[in-house]
This record gives structure tokens, sequence and C-alpha cells, in this order.
């Protein structure tokens, strides 16, 4: 392949069918509505399909039912229809069907609802928030292949600045190895057999081949996310090594905090920056040996302090840690405002400093 | 003494002209009530499935209630769904994996109440999914509270007194509304509270598999069971109730089918 | 003593039955009632009298697959005493079937 200037949605689209997803399922809603639309162009040219539902709850539930039969298969939306999927995405988990949701949101106010899920039972999903389309062109792949590595719902963050904004992006099939095939997956052919196959939740198992039961399957899901939280933390860091200021940012808020970072450093200050790539599971070892020589910790976000939290639980000294985003929308209601810029995020970081210890 | 012993096959001459072993049932035991008609209807679904031959490329997703089960006594490939999606999850299976049979079973409750939007849905699109909606007018398995398709002067408890218009409004037929779509290609509505209506039902069931082999669009497939725990009514008093009072709202035919699947019939 | 004409006749696995009592008015010509037995969780359970047509309706609608049917290659006469209970007094084709 070839570098192109392209759209978020195209690159995130390109790259999904990359990864070999063959069903998709959505319904509009802004700003997700690029990628359903690039993925039903897209899809039925590599003889895959793409389903405009009718609601979130039918997007949500078409998706588990392509994964359940073995496909590669996505939904999305933004936060507020992505709040309609929890109990899918949940019942997916427990159930251990593997699928990517695409949540594109209007801003950073959705950190809580991906890592702390509003869906039902003892379950998390991994959440991967690229930073720009470059590197949503990989996450969208990953994606996928952790979903079947675990057998379990993951999430990918984007926002309409993943969304919409133009990059140059190769997008590159990516190997991140074998996966064992999908024997669990519904075909059919075990009908008759006295070996048929049942995915539930519940997992109450055929009447002749008793499932682990409801205890039995949640403990080891349960046992499963702590697993993937010890194995899968990802996060960067940015000039952070003899930093005595580090900024924790997250997602596409993390190149404004970068680009300010490197104007203070030519300015003589230690400075540096801290991203989880990962949401969940947040990378709090590395959070904290990042932040154990900085005077303080700043947390940047555009929204009321949701990963200030995870900041807060993975840094022992809680006293250096100091919130410098807030809730910001433009006009529309649909995008960050004004604090996503790089003066207000440099005079905050200013101000920080000048307040001492 | 006139009672003849039934414990033993009869040592005369004899041909066996009905087994209780139901083919890809693995268990006959089951926990629902005494009088229930979901078994019955389970029963005719395995049959067709066995008689059609297609076992080994069945798939069905059950919602949630006393009929969710199948998925543990039916040896064919399953997944239990949320409540009120498996039209939803059938289409995801189906558009993913065309040449599998994919049907679902539903309670009224999961169909008519949580799930009238993806029905209909499934239903426009025209997907060659088979979708079975066992109804007793009930939410049984929580205990007995009004559905969409309670019907008028129905006793639950969430309508005590019996449903009532003013109050509760009138029960959803999802068949009638079916056959207006013009995705949908078979509709049909049976009822297993006596032994000819449930031969006919079998029919229609056959039916509804034949019309998706036949890839034609969406099947459709209501029967009308007996709920006497929901009913609040002796096991026995179960068929004449369903008789008089749900068949009077619902009433059994077949609504909607394409001519040759059944010409081409039994 | 009278003779009933009996074509055919069935088995019951009575530790399934849920006394339920569907059998008892889908029986055509009316050979099935309910008797005084109880299987061991309590269930009283319906016994087969003479003249039984192997239509296989109590099959049909058991709910708890109790009924294999049988039916005689060639119809049995079976004596009853003038004092038994005899067919069709326990509702034959009470179930009012139609369609």
């Amino acid at each position: 392949m070839v570098a192109q200037l392209l759209q978020g949605a195209d690159a995130i689209t390109e790259a999904a069918i990359a990864a070999g997803c063959r069903f998709f399922a959505g319904y509009p809603m802004l700003p997700f509505t690029d990628l359903l639309e690039r993925m039903s162009r897209r899809l039925p040219q590599v003889g895959g399909v793409c389903m405009n539902a009718a609601s979130e709850l039918e997007a949500v539930n078409m998706t588990l039912g392509a994964a359940a039969a073995g496909a590669r298969a996505g939904t999305g939306s933004t936060g507020q229809g992505v709040a309609l999927m929890q109990e899918a995405v949940a019942e997916a988990a427990q159930a251990e069907i593997p699928f990517v949701v695409f949540t594109m949101a209007r801003g950073q106010q959705d950190y809580f609802q991906c890592t702390r899920g509003g869906g039902w039972g003892d379950y998390r999903t991994i959440t991967l928030a690229p930073r720009d389309v470059v590197e949503a062109a990989e996450h969208a792949q990953l994606a996928f292949h952790l979903a079947d590595l675990y057998r379990s719902p993951t999430i990918f963050y984007g926002d309409y600045l993943i969304a919409d904004t133009n990059m140059s992006v190769e997008v590159v099939a990516r190997d991140y190895g074998e996966l064992p095939a999908k024997d669990w997956a519904v075909d059919g052919s075990r009908g008759g057999t006295g070996k048929s196959r049942l995915i539930w939740s519940w997992d109450m198992g055929k009447v002749n081949n008793r499932g682990r039961q409801p205890d039995g399957q949640w403990r080891k899901v349960a046992a499963k996310f702590e697993e993937i939280a010890a194995a899968e933390q990802r996060h960067e860091t940015f000039m952070a090594d003899d930093a005595e200021y580090l900024v924790v940012s997250w997602g596409t808020s993390a190149a404004f905090v970068d680009y300010v970072v490197e104007e203070l450093r030519a300015e003589g200050v230690r400075i540096g920056s801290f991203r989880p790539i990962t949401l969940w599971p947040f990378p709090e070892k590395a959070l904290e040996e990042a932040a154990a020589k900085a005077k303080k910790v700043l947390v940047y976000e555009v929204n009321a302090g949701q990963m200030l939290e995870d900041v807060r639980l993975s840094i022992s000294d809680r006293s250096k840690i100091q919130f410098i985003g807030g809730v910001s929308v433009d006009y529309s209601g649909m995008r960050q405002g004004d604090i996503l810029e790089a003066a207000p995020i440099r005079e905050r970081i200013r101000q920080a400093i000048a307040e001492g210890d | 003494m006139a009672v003849i012993p039934t414990d033993l096959p009869p040592t005369t001459a004899h041909v066996q002209i009905a087994t209780a072993r139901v083919p890809l049932q693995l268990s006959n035991d089951h926990h629902l009530c005494a009088g229930c008609g979901h078994p019955v209807a389970q029963r005719l679904i395995l049959e067709v499935i066995a008689e059609l031959g297609i076992a080994n490329r069945t798939i069905v997703t059950a919602g949630h209630g006393c009929y969710t089960g199948i998925v543990s006594y039916a040896d064919i490939d399953a997944v239990q769904v949320l409540h009120g999606r498996a039209p939803a999850v059938s289409t995801g299976i189906k558009r993913v994996r065309p040449d599998a049979v994919v049907f679902s079973v539903q309670g009224d409750g999961d169909m008519v109440s949580e799930g009238l939007h993806e029905i209909l849905h499934a239903g426009a699109r025209g997907e060659k999914i088979t979708c079975i909606m066992l109804n007793n007018g009930v939410f049984a398995d929580t205990g007995g509270q009004m559905t969409g398709a309670t019907v008028l002067g129905q006793r639950t408890k969430t309508s005590l007194e019996g449903r009532d218009a003013e109050l509760h409004g009138y029960p959803i037929p999802v068949g009638d509304l079916l056959t207006q779509l013009p995705g949908v290609a078979y509709v049909a509505r049976g009822a297993v509270n006596n032994a000819g209506s449930i031969a006919q039902t079998k029919k229609f069931v056959r039916r509804a598999f034949q019309t998706q082999l036949a890839g034609a669009g969406l099947s459709f497939v209501e029967i009308l069971t007996m709920c006497p725990t929901g009913w609040f009514m002796p096991t026995a008093e179960g068929p004449s109730y369903l008789a008089e009072t749900i068949e009077d709202t619902f009433p059994i035919g077949q609504l909607k089918a394409m001519a040759d699947v059944i010409a081409g019939d039994d | 003593m009278t003779a009933v004409l009996t074509r055919g006749t069935v088995t019951m696995v009575v530790e399934r039955c849920k006394g339920c009592e569907l059998c008892i008015p889908a029986c055509r010509p009316g050979v099935l009632r309910m008797s005084e037995r109880t299987n061991h969780h309590g269930f009283k359970l319906p016994e087969l009298l003479p003249g039984c047509t192997a239509c296989r309706a109590c099959y049909e609608v058991c709910p708890d697959f109790v009924f294999d049917v049988f039916r005689y290659d060639t119809p049995i006469e079976i004596e009853v005493d003038a004092g038994d209970v005899v067919v069709g007094a326990a509702g034959a084709g009470a179930t009012g079937e139609t369609h």
C-alpha cells in the first residue's frame, strides 16, 4: 500500500477491512456516521455485509450475531448511541463473543462509559484510544485481534477529530500472531451430533453437557479480565525522563498537549507527557513510575475529570495531582470547545507551575 | 377390572405409531409447569427440523422466557440472546452464514413488548430467517405480568381485574402487522390446545422452514400455548380458556404464504 | 360381559407425568380417565380403559412425553364386566377440535 491522504473514517474502514472485518452494523449519529457510510460502500466490495440498522439496539445485536457465527464484526456509534448498546456489550463479555465497538465520541466525555461500562456484571472492555488518524489505522486492526485473542468485545475510542481529519497514512495489514480457530462459533454443523454448541452468558450448557453455570462462567470471565489487565496495558511517554512536571492526557488531546510540552521544553521547563494508549487496562504502574520524580502531575482532558480518577488510583502521592482540564463544548454541542487549543493548555500549565507545590 | 396395563409394550402383534422420543431433544425431563403448551410447540419444531434433514445446518436463537431452555434441550447449535433481540441476532448470523437455517424462538413478552421493533424491521428487510413466537399472553417466567399481547379481560398480576382497554389499551397482533410487509413471505398462527390444532400447527412450522429454504423472505409462526400457571387456573382448563379467550382475539390460520410452498406441501 | 373393540394401546412413562389431565379430553374415544394412583412426585396419573383407537391424540397433546402409542395389526375384543365404566363416559372428543 501507498501512503494516502485519508479521512479518518476512510482510514479506519480500510484498516478494519485489512483486519478481516466482513460485517458491520450501525445507526447514523454524528460523528460516527461517516464510518457507517464508508463501511456501507466498501464492505460489499470485499464480499462483506454492512447493515444500516434501525436502532443502536439492533445494530449491536446484529453484530453480536455475526460474531457468534464466527465473523469479524464491528459496530459503533457516538456516546449517546453506545449508551444504548451497554447491555449487549456486557452480554457479549459474559458470553465471550468478540467484536469491536467503534465509539466515535463527540469529545472526551465518554471515558467513563468505556472504562467503567454501563452494562451488567463483572466485565471490562479493552479500550484503545488512538491519538490521530495514523494510530487509528493501527488500533482498528489491533482491536479485532485483541477481541479474538480474548474472546471479548473491545472498544475503539475515536472522536470527531479522528473521524473527520485528513492525514497522510499508509494502511498496512498488521500481523499480530496466530489465533486459534473459532471452533466455538455457531455454524449449525454440530446439530444432531450430540455435541451441538451453545453460546450463553449464563453457560447453562446442554442437557448432556452441562456448562460452567452462571457462577462458574462469571468467575471465569472475571479471572480473564484480571489476566488481560496484567498483559495488555499500553502507554507512551514524551520527553518525560527527567520531567518535573508530567502532563497526563489521552486520545486526540495528547497531540495538543505534546505540542505545548515541546514548546515549553524549548523555554527551559522540565516538562513531559504521559499518554495511556489503553484506557482500560489503564497503565497504572507505568504512570506511577513516570510520575515518581515529578513535582506535579497535571491531568488534561476535555471533560469534568474522568481519566483523572484512574490517575488518582495509579499514583500513591495524590497531593501532586492537579486537574487542568474541564468541560468544553463548541456551539453545536458536538465538538470540543475552546480549551482544546495550544494557548489555553499552555496557560493552564504555566498557572499550575506558578502556583507551586 | 377394566384398566389396561400401560407399563410395557403390548405382546399382541402391533406397530408402534408414536414414540415419546422426540428427535433432536436431549431429554424429555423438563421443568416447565404441568399443562404448559411450550413443550408441545418445541416438539413440533424439532420434528420438522429432523424431517427436513436440516439439523446439521440449523442455528437457533432464543430469547428470555420459560422456553429459553430450548437452547439446552435441543441438539442444535444455539445462541441465547437478549430479551427482544432475537430477530436482530438471527439477522447477523444469517447474513454471514446464508447457507445456515436460522430460526428464533421468543415468547409474546419477548417479541411483542420488548422486541416489537426488531421483528418488524427484520420483516421489513425480508431477512431470510424463521421467527417463532410462543404466545400465552403473559410474562410467565417472571411470575405472570401483562404483555403487549395480553387479551382484553385476561387477568395477570399487572391487570388483576382483567385487561381493560381504557387502562391498558389493546393487544398487538404482530402476525397481522407482519402480513403487510412485502419482505415477509409467510405468516401463520397455530395453537397446541388440541390434537387437531397441533397437527395443523406442525404444517405451519414446516411451511415456515420451507419458506426459508426457498430463500423467500421472513417466515413467521405464532403458536398459542397454554399457561395455566400464568392464567391462574387448573391445568385442565387451559385448552378451553385458550380456545374461548385467546383464540378469540388471535384467530388460528394461515395469513400469508407463497403459493408454491403450499402446493408442495407434506 | 360386553366386548369392547380395541384397535391399539399405549405405554406411559408415569414418572414424567405431571397430572395435567390434558390427555383426558383429548382422547377421542374417551378411554383415558384420571385415577387415584400417583407417581413418586405425588401427581395423579391417568389410566387406560378398553377401546383405544390408536388415534395418538394423547401423545400429541401431552406436554411431558408420557405416551408411546401402538396400533394392533388386528383389532382385538376386550371383555369388560357390565358394572365397569365404559368408553365414552370420560368425555370423548371433548376438546372441541375443529379447523
